[in-house]
């Protein structure tokens, strides 16, 4: 009976396997239906394919997260029910599953409200070619935490960076933008083969071409090498410093759910691989960690410096990604030191803060592309200099922005603060036991992450001063208008998370600690215990204080301002009377002080000459300051300048005769012919 | 006997400002107004009623309450002596440190709000100084917690005076540097800022509130004066003895917050503001001065 009971189970789980493929097989199908539909379905069709898909991962990591003894879901998709692709789904593959559906779909019912302006400006094919790519991006992302075989998994990336291109490049009628998606695609292959030699040197070890060989590969020796490779490969994808260039270009070229979803999802991707790698190392964590740790310091604080000094509120908010990607690269490497000095408390809430500010930025950071991608389509510009005063006439679009902004400070009591705590707290956890070393890295490390909290609020309090108050500076910020209701109410499902993540934390770091704790059996010998922590139930009382406190002021001060005699009038100008919106404090005048300080860093260029001693009566003069990158000034353009120079010296043999070129093959040969007969080679 | 921190603090903060007041007025050899002037301007604050700007909004009207909500707190996680605070855990100074940034977020935007190039001044430097001035409390702490292996303000300074070294004396000294130092930066007074002075260009804090009026103006002083009252506390706990009994601790209190206001008084009435571009250099000093402590302690401890 029980025997017969057993069967029926594995025939329904058998079907059910088969159900799924074949689901997914139809969704990849009926894909194609996107180009045949009329413009107003195109984004519901594909709204209801990825909805599927949606479905059966988020089933998948449900199931996986529920299990205690963390073994992971194991799906073959084909349709004859053997062999196929294998999709792997542990604990770190489920998390990243529902990071990535939850900002997809929101990016994608957002997209609807954005991309009906351009319905009747573009053509069918451009809009579908679009909603094309954000389905491929979206599966491939899927695969890409899913697929643990080297190649399968080197296609899922490659389709991950076409489709992405495509969807960067949606505005491709600009020159400019075109130009930017094609530097970005080169850049994002410079990582994959990266990422291919690596997996080739580790394929040529073990026989294993994959993640699930790295665990053998690392077992024994040190390969602090190929870990640098893999780093290198995964680091361009994240943009960790000086593998960022790509980012603050391809954002703001993007339209604005776009941004959100790469900003908010797919450069976790790079944060996955990492992570992917560094669960299975198991010799030279401190070094490892150190450069980690390093290369994501700089990358914080190196991302908000440049942030600060951007008009560009797009380009802004791309810069801050990498000041993200550094504050998680931070936890990882916190996460890393602590397995090299075997305290579980550094651990946990190392990788802990790191994993949950994955998710955390990618709440907040999509909230804050969308909220701009409002503001963009209310003024037709991004430059925040020309804005102003736009609260009051985009209430809503305001306050997400408002919201998004706070928890990217780390501000409680919402989700940004949950994360750098945990940070923080991995950081103090075990200074005292720590050595000499140790101790001077990880207080560099908090006095860093210090200074880069105070550095986003600075940046932060300019982007949403300067766009959001004051008075309109321009006409289009005048007649700028709030956006439909398409367009605001997918912004609040980031909203209610980030509160929630805010509020009770507990809930959502219980699940990130299980994972951890199921990721570390390579790094950890012993017993490995999830240390209790009691100060989240704390953060959400004191939080609860604070809301309390806030609530009966507010609510004190309404009543009394019934009492009183409260006016209206212009504001004090000091005595001057005639005051004009142009006068107000703009985005330079704001970050001017910082400038003076920074300059070393940022390299902002001046433009303009200097009032000569013989000039009696000066001409006009005009000003202007550049604030360009000065890591890719130095990485990417310099050498480019470079080997321009050196390629055109060479071009002198490409004279376009062919007689010329006749004589170049015969040298060749005769070259060839002499070094072989003197056996040269 | 959790709340006794809280309610010396509140008592202090009545207290200080205007000691601070008369401290000043006797060294100016001013008659100068009572000690209660402070509270006489609140009362007269509370009493007036309101002029806002066309310009300003939402964000306006709720910031100096956002402020003070986010200074109480704040000041429910200091604890006094050993009895403790109200609410206390590992890491408790990362969210008293980030909950009162929540709070100069909103008087930042506030002062944007108006639309006044002055306010967008001082709204500028705030956000500068306050910036530079964060890593020297976190160093602080760093050290603080080698020495006791303690992360939490009611773990450091219980264990901090009981742990017997006597280099505790070299760290105590730096810290009180530190804690007062920043305190000035933190509740803008001479030599970072000068609430006294006429020239608004010349302000940080009072020109980012040149449009507040009534209520929400006596919100802001409020503000500023528990915020000064909570870095004497935190001198205090640092420098107290654990196991003196509840009247000598009083007693220690009172000499710190006493001293502490004398101290500040003194300073603004014998020394000129600095320049506004040499305050990043004067603030960047009290990071450097933490990292000191901090080598310190590692060479001795380790």
């Amino acid at each position: 009976m029980e025997y017969k009971f057993k069967y029926i189970c594995a025939r329904i789980y058998f079907i059910r396997m088969q159900a799924e493929s074949i689901l997914i097989f139809i969704v990849i199908t009926l894909s194609v239906l996107i180009f045949f539909a009329h413009q107003r379905f195109k984004q519901l069709i594909t709204l209801a394919l990825l909805a599927v898909i949606a479905v059966i991962t988020t089933i998948w990591s449900i199931t996986v997260f529920n299990d205690g003894f963390n073994t992971p879901v194991i799906r073959h998709i084909s349709l004859s029910g053997s062999g196929g692709l294998i999709l792997t789904i542990d604990k770190l593959s489920a998390f990243f599953i529902l990071v990535i559906n939850l900002t997809c779909i929101t990016g994608l019912l957002f997209a609807g409200g954005y991309l009906k302006h351009y319905y009747t400006r573009k053509k069918g094919l451009n809009i579908s070619i679009h909603f094309f790519a954000y389905l491929f991006l979206y599966i491939s992302m899927l695969l890409v935490v899913m697929v643990r075989e080297g190649l399968a998994f080197l296609i899922a990336w490659e389709i991950m960076a076409i489709a992405s291109f495509l969807l960067v490049i949606f505005d491709a009628e600009e020159r400019q933008i075109l130009k930017t998606g094609i530097s970005y695609l080169v850049q994002m292959h410079i990582g994959m083969f990266f990422l291919l030699i690596a997996f080739l040197i580790v394929e040529k070890d073990t026989g294993m071409l994959g993640f699930d060989a790295l665990k053998y590969y690392f077992k024994e020796g040190h390969h602090l090498a190929v870990f640098l490779l893999f780093l290198a490969g995964f680091g361009i994808k994240a943009g960790l410093i000086p593998f960022h260039t790509w980012l603050p270009e391809a954002h703001p070229a993007a339209p604005s759910h776009v941004s959100g979803v790469m900003s908010g999802v797919m450069i976790k991707m790079g944060i996955y691989g990492i992570l992917r790698v560094v669960f299975q190392m198991q010799n030279d964590l401190f070094a490892a960690g150190l450069i980690i740790l390093a290369i994501s310091l700089l990358s914080g604080l190196f991302g908000v410096m440049m942030a600060i000094l951007q008009h560009d509120i797009k380009k802004l908010l791309a810069y801050h990604s990498i000041e993200n990607i550094g504050i998680i690269g931070m936890g990882v490497g916190i996460g890393m030191l602590g397995v090299s000095y075997n305290n579980q408390s550094m651990i946990f809430l190392g990788f802990g803060g790191g994993i949950l500010h994955i998710l955390n930025h990618s709440l907040f950071k999509s909230l804050l592309f969308f909220s701009s991608g409002n503001v963009y389509q209310a003024s037709q510009t991004r430059n925040i200099e020309l804005l102003g005063g736009l609260m009051k006439r985009m209430p809503y679009t305001s306050v997400f922005f408002l919201v998004g902004s706070l928890a990217i400070c780390g501000l409680p009591p919402l989700n940004g603060f949950i994360s750098e705590y945990l940070i923080y707290s991995g950081m103090f956890s075990n200074l005292s036991g720590l050595d000499f070393k140790g101790s001077v890295i990880v207080v560099m490390a908090i006095a860093g992450l210090a200074l880069i909290g105070g550095l986003a609020i600075f940046c932060f309090t300019k982007a949403f001063g300067i766009t959001f108050l004051g008075e309109a500076r321009t006409k289009q910020a005048e007649e700028a208008s709030e956006r439909d209701r398409e367009m605001l109410i997918p912004q609040l499902i980031p909203v209610i998370f980030i509160a929630a993540i805010g509020i009770a934390p507990s809930l959502f770091v219980k699940p990130v600690m299980d994972l951890i704790a199921g990721n570390l059996s390579l790094l950890v010998s012993g017993p490995i215990v999830i240390p209790e922590n009691g100060s989240l139930a704390n953060i959400s009382l004191i939080s609860g204080f604070f809301i309390v406190i806030l609530t009966a002021i507010l609510i004190f001060r309404k009543l009394h301002l019934r009492n009183v005699p409260v006016k209206k009038e212009p504001t004090w100008g000091c005595g001057y009377g005639v005051y004009n919106p142009r006068m107000q404090y703009t985005s330079t005048s704001f970050a001017y002080n910082y400038n003076h300080l920074a300059k070393p860093v940022t390299g902002t260029k001046k433009d303009i000459n200097e009032i000569g001693e013989e000039e009696i009566f000066p001409s006009e003069r005009s000003f202007a300051t550049h604030t360009g990158d000065p890591v890719k000034e130095s990485i990417i353009d310099k050498p480019v300048e470079w080997s321009w120079f050196v390629l055109k010296k060479l071009a002198v043999m490409q004279t376009g005769k062919i007689q010329h070129y006749i004589l170049y093959a015969f040298i060749f040969m005769l070259a060839a012919l002499l070094l072989t007969y003197l056996k040269i080679i | 006997m959790r709340l006794l921190g809280f309610l010396f603090l509140i008592v202090s903060a009545l207290l200080i400002p205007g000691f601070i007041l008369r401290i000043k007025s006797i060294a100016a050899g001013r008659k100068g107004p009572g000690i209660w002037q402070p509270y006489r301007d609140i009362a007269i604050l509370f009493a007036k009623g309101q002029v806002f700007s066309n310009t300003t909004g939402l964000i306006f009207q709720i910031a100096p309450a956002i402020n003070l909500s986010c200074i109480i707190a704040a000041a429910m996680l200091l604890p006094f002596g050993r009895y403790g605070s109200l609410i206390s855990f590992d890491g408790d100074f990362v969210y008293f440190l980030y909950i009162l940034a929540l709070g100069r977020f909103f008087s930042i935007i506030s002062a944007l709000d108006t639309g006044s190039s002055f306010e967008g001044m001082g709204a500028s430097r705030e956000a500068l100084f306050s910036m530079l001035a964060e890593p020297a409390f976190f160093i602080l702490f760093a050290a603080l917690a080698i020495v006791t292996g303690h992360t939490s303000f009611s773990g450091i300074f219980s264990e901090y005076t009981i742990s017997g070294d006597h280099n505790i004396l070299i760290m105590t000294l730096i810290g009180v540097f530190v804690l007062f130092q920043s305190s000035l930066v933190e509740t803008c007074r001479v030599p970072v800022d000068d609430p006294k002075t006429h020239l608004e260009l010349t302000m940080i804090h009072e020109v980012m509130i040149l449009d507040n009026s009534g209520f929400d103006k006596a919100l802001i002083h409020i503000a500023t004066y528990l915020k000064q009252a909570m870095y004497g506390l935190l001198i205090y706990n640092l420098i107290t003895p654990f196991k003196l009994n509840l009247v000598f601790q009083i007693i220690i209190f009172v000499l710190v917050q006493a001293l502490y206001a004398i101290t500040a008084g003194l300073i603004e009435s014998f020394r000129a503001r600095n320049k506004m571009n040499r305050n990043p250099k004067f603030i960047l000093t009290i990071s450097a001065v933490a990292w000191i402590a901090f080598v310190i302690i590692l060479i001795l401890k380790k």
